[in-house]
């Protein structure tokens, strides 16, 4: 058998087994504490001491969806940051952006994600869905296509959204705080 | 065969090839080799060896090592047999499908090649302690999964004791992907780790979430949209499992109609299933030359006969035959075998509050904000405002009540490469 072991001699003699935290525990540790968020987002942990599970609401302070308060749920696996936190939009809401499952088009949460991004990028793309939603990647095609037709009564739609109204049939829930 | 095995197994020149190696030096051999019978005595009845994986290259990798002169091996793995793996995974059989795959190897190899023992564990890696690894010399991997490799890698690397170098196990890992693959040596803390080398992988193919809901263009699109959008739709919480037919068969008949609506072509049963399962084909011949490299490298390790690969081999067999052998570097940064640690001894006396202040006063760390955790228990965290004020009341408390004599604080900070590792001795 080889020896390795003379090779470790020049190393500092401190060198010495590590905590039984997984790679990713620690990266998300790393992710959470140095989060700087504005004032118009929070994390809610249901669990404080599971660092993998939280929401995160988004109240913007300007453009079309002020006045709302919008939950996304967190989810992060042992893969982190191989793979994206996975992210849904826990309410039903007006946004051609975002599905009335909860689902999501942020390019960074699928197709670009790379594991030098971190949380707060997550969170910082997120916040920008609200300020500028973009027709030219819809999930919610209605949505998109009015943002497109006609600006005033989509902005007319997401104000009754918000309020818990019915657009097209379609039942959204009341997002918008008091 | 000829002759009949003695209790050993061995008969007269059972050996004769691998012993050219063995009993005299070369130009390349480590200074410590002993030729002659003191490593053979090693190799084939003091080296305990373990494959993680039974699948395409376990079963290349169990009968190498079994016919190159290993005799005490255990095999890992926690899947059955399925059909599908006959064209490649020759210990198996028609027969044998169903059955655990570490277990039917384990049998195969020793009806094959008398005095061999193979100890199978049909189970995952994960169920395993640190007792477990610390009985082998050396640990092969032939693994298809990302996570699976991460984790022994850790472990691997947290198995390391400064008092006692047996608990180094070298790792060897092989990987193929199509006519892709490749072998490496690590070194667990002496040379690139598993996770140094994370940000190489090729990420999964995902296409963008819009693109599978409004404007499908490839089969692919379809099978997605199926899987990721009507699945969680149609189906609520419960859980989409790849290897259930009947969940396979409903996303496949769901993808064929979305493309027929689309006008699109090439959605079939098999490709469903290698698409929501990230299935790329196997090719057994880039099996074969990866697990032979693999357990090329293990018999040198084990022997000293000749110098190891310094560190990673790569091959790429998609044009040509064309491969590359280069050394990875250590990443300084590295969540697992980098960043710094420090021992540090302080007074039982001192709160929470005092070790924070020390460690942002202290001229050779300089650490800002600091957040400190050990193990699953959090210890302060500057943020979020939530998970702050929930560790606050710690900042008062004596850090000798949290952290016994000896224990382990990870320490993040935005100013450290990745985190700290703290080592608290009270005087």
């Amino acid at each position: 058998m080889i020896k390795i072991w003379s090779m470790k001699k020049n190393e500092d003699a401190a060198a010495r087994r590590k905590p039984k935290t997984s790679a990713a525990q620690i990266r998300v540790q790393k992710d959470l504490t140095e989060l700087d968020l504005p004032p118009t987002m929070k994390t809610h942990f249901p669990d404080p001491t599971d660092l993998l599970n939280f929401t995160l609401t988004i109240t913007p302070d300007e453009g079309m969806y002020m006045g709302g308060a919008f939950v996304f749920s967190f989810a992060i696996n042992n893969n982190y940051p191989h793979e994206p936190p996975k992210v849904k939009c826990t309410h039903t809401i007006y946004h051609p952006n975002v599905d009335l499952e909860g689902n999501v088009c942020l390019n960074i949460l699928r197709e670009d994600w790379k594991p030098v991004l971190n949380l707060n990028s997550v969170m910082v793309g997120l916040q920008y869905l609200f300020l500028e939603p973009n027709a030219d990647d819809p999930l919610n095609k209605e949505a998109a296509e009015e943002l497109r037709k006609n600006r005033e009564q989509f902005l007319y739609n997401v104000k009754s959204a918000m309020r818990g109204g019915v657009i097209k049939g379609t039942h959204y829930d009341k997002v918008a705080v008091q | 065969m000829n002759g009949s095995s003695s209790s050993s197994g061995d008969w007269h020149d059972r050996y004769y090839h691998v012993d050219q190696i063995l009993d005299r030096p070369g130009p390349r051999t480590d200074p410590s080799f002993l030729a002659g019978d003191e490593v053979k005595d090693f190799l084939r009845n003091k080296c305990k060896i373990l494959v993680i994986g039974a699948g395409g290259l376990g079963c290349e990798i169990l009968a190498n090592l079994a016919l190159s002169g290993f005799k005490d091996i255990h095999v890992i793995d926690m899947d059955t047999i399925d059909i599908s793996n006959l064209n490649r995974q020759f210990l198996f059989r028609q027969k044998d499908v169903g059955q655990p795959k570490a277990i039917v190897a384990a049998e195969f190899i020793m009806n094959r090649v008398p005095g061999v023992k193979v100890t199978p564990y049909y189970g995952k890696i994960q169920d395993k302690d640190d007792d477990y690894y610390l009985q082998f010399n050396l640990v092969i991997c032939g693994l298809d999964s990302v996570e699976a490799r991460r984790w022994i890698n850790a472990t691997l690397v947290n198995l390391v004791d400064p008092e006692n170098p047996e608990s180094l196990k070298p790792l060897i890992d092989g990987g193929t992907e199509g006519f892709k693959g490749q072998a490496r040596v690590i070194l667990p803390t002496v040379s690139s780790c598993y996770e140094c080398s994370l940000d190489m992988l090729n990420k999964p193919t995902a296409f963008p979430i819009c693109t599978i809901a409004n404007t499908p263009r490839l089969p692919e699109h379809c099978i997605e949209w199926a899987s990721v959008l009507e699945w969680p739709k149609v189906h609520g919480d419960k859980k989409l499992d790849t290897d259930d037919p009947e969940h396979i068969g409903w996303l496949y008949s769901m993808a064929l109609a979305r493309a027929k609506e689309f006008k699109i072509e090439g959605v079939t049963w098999s490709l469903t299933q290698g698409v929501v399962k990230n299935i790329i084909p196997a090719i057994a011949s880039t099996n074969a030359i990866i697990a032979a490299s693999c357990c090329n490298e293990a018999f040198k390790i084990a022997t000293s006969s000749a110098a190891y690969l310094n560190n990673y081999f790569m091959l790429i067999g998609t044009d040509a035959v064309y491969s590359y052998t280069f050394e990875h570097e250590r990443r300084a940064e590295c969540p697992v075998c980098g960043g710094e640690s420090l021992d540090i001894t302080i007074s039982k006396e001192w709160t929470v509050d005092r070790l924070i202040e020390m460690l942002v006063e202290k001229q050779d760390i300089q650490i800002k904000k600091p957040s400190l955790a050990s193990g699953a228990k959090h210890i302060y965290f500057q943020a979020p405002p939530q998970l702050e004020e929930a560790t606050r009341p710690n900042l008062e408390k004596k850090v000798s009540d949290l952290i016994p004599d000896g224990g382990e604080i990870t320490v993040t900070a935005s100013s450290l490469p990745f985190s700290l590792s703290l080592r608290i001795n009270y005087s």
